[in-house]
């Protein structure tokens, strides 16, 4: 008879190894600017702002609309928009497959949400963009929709505002992405021509194509602290010019400094900032 | 071949080596007439042998690959816009300067006569040779060559003096100056205020149409591309570094993006397409400006038919159908 015996079987684990989590794993975020870690929750309820350091993160095209528009509701038009991929577009994965995830994520059709609400009881047109879907880029359904939104300002005789975040014209539509930027400009012409007021709202990031156009044909331009606004990408100016770029180079308050930003408003105040630019210009 | 060791040596031209082969075989052909007198057995043969390389060329320039064109519209002996200026227009006076900055020699702006008529043109110029290319930037311009070709295009405007745009550029200048002064500004604005400029604009792509430093002068009443230019969002190269993570896949983002004259007419972003002197426009400035006159020609002519208010209308609505989407219920 041995003198030791086990006289219970092992523990055996309920959870297989590849499934073992930390409990709470997705719930943090690390704050890019001033390192430190936050609940998401305390996050979100932040709109997406870190409490410590007031770094802006991305916010989303839902939650954008939610901060604008009173009692965050809204009327969205034309959200069945969505892309014919004209071209056929296939790089390292088929364009018509990155639409189709971007549509899973998010349940949007494309990069934008144009709405119709009222900010501080003043009814607006208001279009938000959402980097998560391709980069926020601009193909024929962002550029139809702005260009919708804005005709819709127009006939209307309402106040356009759009928030921008978008990495440029959409690669994958090809040249028809580019002939956006002239329809979207074009109709902003005849916005203008109507002598109604639009402002332009630059988040972190806005480049390429949006930039060069919409986004800096405002009546007034203006962005959130901290954010990269440029027409070429800091990647593609270090390449041509082989060297390291200043620090705070095309961010918000550089751009202030140089005379294309005409006030730089922190998220919190920017719904009272809208409004009241808006009375300014229409009472 | 004649050199087939320097052909290999640059592989970027190679595509031009069966050109060279046809006329190797031309010169041989001529040479055997030559050497043998008349003594060659038989001579409509010898005519029939050339008609044959002859058709060989057409053929193979008619299907030039998406990137083989790309290289064409490239390539250092193209006529540049300076040079359709000097052949299509008298009495060229250049206008310098943007009145806020400085003067941009990658754009040029001035005034001329088309056909004696008062007129713009206006266009995005590379150099040559070196030193030509530094002092023009190889054609990329920076804000203020934008707002200098907007001053004179306004001028244009005030005095009904019809606009010619000439586009040839990779693109606008992506360095650190262009973007304190404002680059994506100066081209927006520029994208507005075209629409409503109420003279007639005649826009041609003659060589490279290079995204939004393009496009900064390209929102007209009339889009024409030479048979062999190209019109695109991005380079071939760019999109291939970003989507492949490979500059060397341009060739295949050069199919991919569908920058030639054809694919863009049946995109219907442009309006027409000029044809090139045979082997393209380098070969031979002159008939290249010859070709093209007459199309300017018609197409102003066109445009003077109509009223301001409708001309307006047209080049709005022109812009405003580009782009196809599906308009369907949610899934």
């Amino acid at each position: 008879m041995a003198w030791f015996k086990r006289d219970k079987d092992s523990i055996q684990d309920p959870v297989p190894p590849e499934e073992r989590r930390v409990r709470t794993e997705g719930m943090w975020e690390k704050c890019a600017s001033c390192r430190k870690i936050i609940w998401k929750k305390d996050l979100d309820a932040n709109w997406q702002v870190c409490p410590k350091c007031d770094h802006h993160f991305k916010l989303s095209a839902v939650r954008r609309l939610e901060l604008l528009l009173d009692d965050g509701i809204w009327n969205e038009h034309d959200a069945n928009l969505s892309s014919t991929d004209p071209l056929e577009f296939t790089d390292t994965r088929a364009y018509k497959q990155r639409l189709i995830d971007a549509h899973k994520k998010l349940g949007m059709r494309d990069a934008i949400i144009t709405a119709e609400g009222r900010i501080e009881g003043r009814p607006a047109i208001v279009c938000a963009m959402e980097f998560g879907f391709i980069g926020g880029s601009m193909g024929a359904v962002v550029g139809e929709k702005v260009t919708r939104a804005i005709e819709l300002a127009t006939s209307k005789r309402e106040p356009l505002v759009i928030v921008s975040c978008s990495g440029g014209a959409r690669m994958m539509e090809g040249t028809t992405s580019l002939m956006q930027l002239a329809k979207v400009s074009g109709a902003l012409s005849r916005l203008d021509d109507a002598r109604l007021p639009y402002i332009s709202v630059l988040t972190d990031p806005t480049t390429g194509g949006v930039t060069a156009s919409y986004a800096m044909l405002g009546d007034l331009n203006i962005a959130e602290p901290g954010a990269l606004i440029g027409f070429a990408g800091p990647r593609v100016i270090e390449q041509t010019i082989r060297q390291k770029l200043p620090a705070g180079f095309q961010r918000s308050e550089f751009l202030l400094q140089h005379g294309f930003l005409d006030a730089i408003v922190p998220r919190k105040e920017l719904k009272a900032y809208l409004a009241n630019a808006l009375n300014f210009f229409l009472s | 071949m004649k050199n087939p060791k320097r052909a290999s040596a640059s592989p970027k031209r190679s595509f031009d080596n069966p050109k060279s082969a046809l006329e190797t075989l031309e010169q041989d052909l001529e040479a055997l007439r030559l050497r043998t007198g008349l003594a060659v057995a038989n001579p409509d043969e010898l005519d029939r042998l050339r008609a044959d390389v002859a058709a060989l060329k057409r053929e193979f320039y008619a299907n030039l690959s998406p990137w083989q064109r790309t290289q064409l519209a490239r390539h250092q002996n193209r006529p540049y816009p300076l040079d359709y200026i000097r052949l299509l227009f008298e009495d060229f006076s250049e206008i310098y300067g943007d009145r806020l900055f400085g003067d941009d020699s990658a754009m040029i702006a001035g005034m001329a006569r088309f056909h004696g008529r008062p007129c713009v043109v206006l266009g995005q110029q590379k150099g040559r040779d070196t030193r030509q290319r530094l002092a023009r930037n190889f054609g990329q311009a920076k804000p203020e060559g934008y707002r200098k070709a907007l001053r004179v295009m306004r001028l244009a405007a005030k005095f009904g003096r019809p606009i010619f745009t000439l586009i040839d550029t990779p693109g606008a200048y992506p360095g650190i100056d262009a973007e304190e002064r404002g680059q994506a500004e100066a081209i927006a604005r520029n994208l507005r205020e075209m629409m409503r400029l109420p003279v007639p604009i005649l826009v041609t792509i003659t060589g490279e149409g290079g995204s939004g430093g393009a496009l900064a002068i390209a929102v007209g009443d009339r889009i024409h591309m030479l048979e062999n230019s190209i019109y695109s969002v991005i380079s071939p190269e760019g999109c291939a570094s970003i989507m492949w993570r490979d500059a060397g896949k341009a060739e295949l983002a050069a199919g991919a993006l569908r920058i030639t004259a054809p694919d863009l007419l049946s995109l219907g972003l442009i309006d027409e397409i000029i044809p090139e002197p045979e082997g393209g426009a380098h070969h031979d400035h002159v008939a290249a400006a010859a070709l093209l006159d007459p199309v300017l020609v018609r197409n102003l002519d066109e445009l003077d038919g109509l009223a301001v208010g409708q001309m307006l209308d047209r080049r709005y609505q022109k812009f405003r159908h580009m782009g196809q989407f599906f308009e369907e219920l949610p899934v």
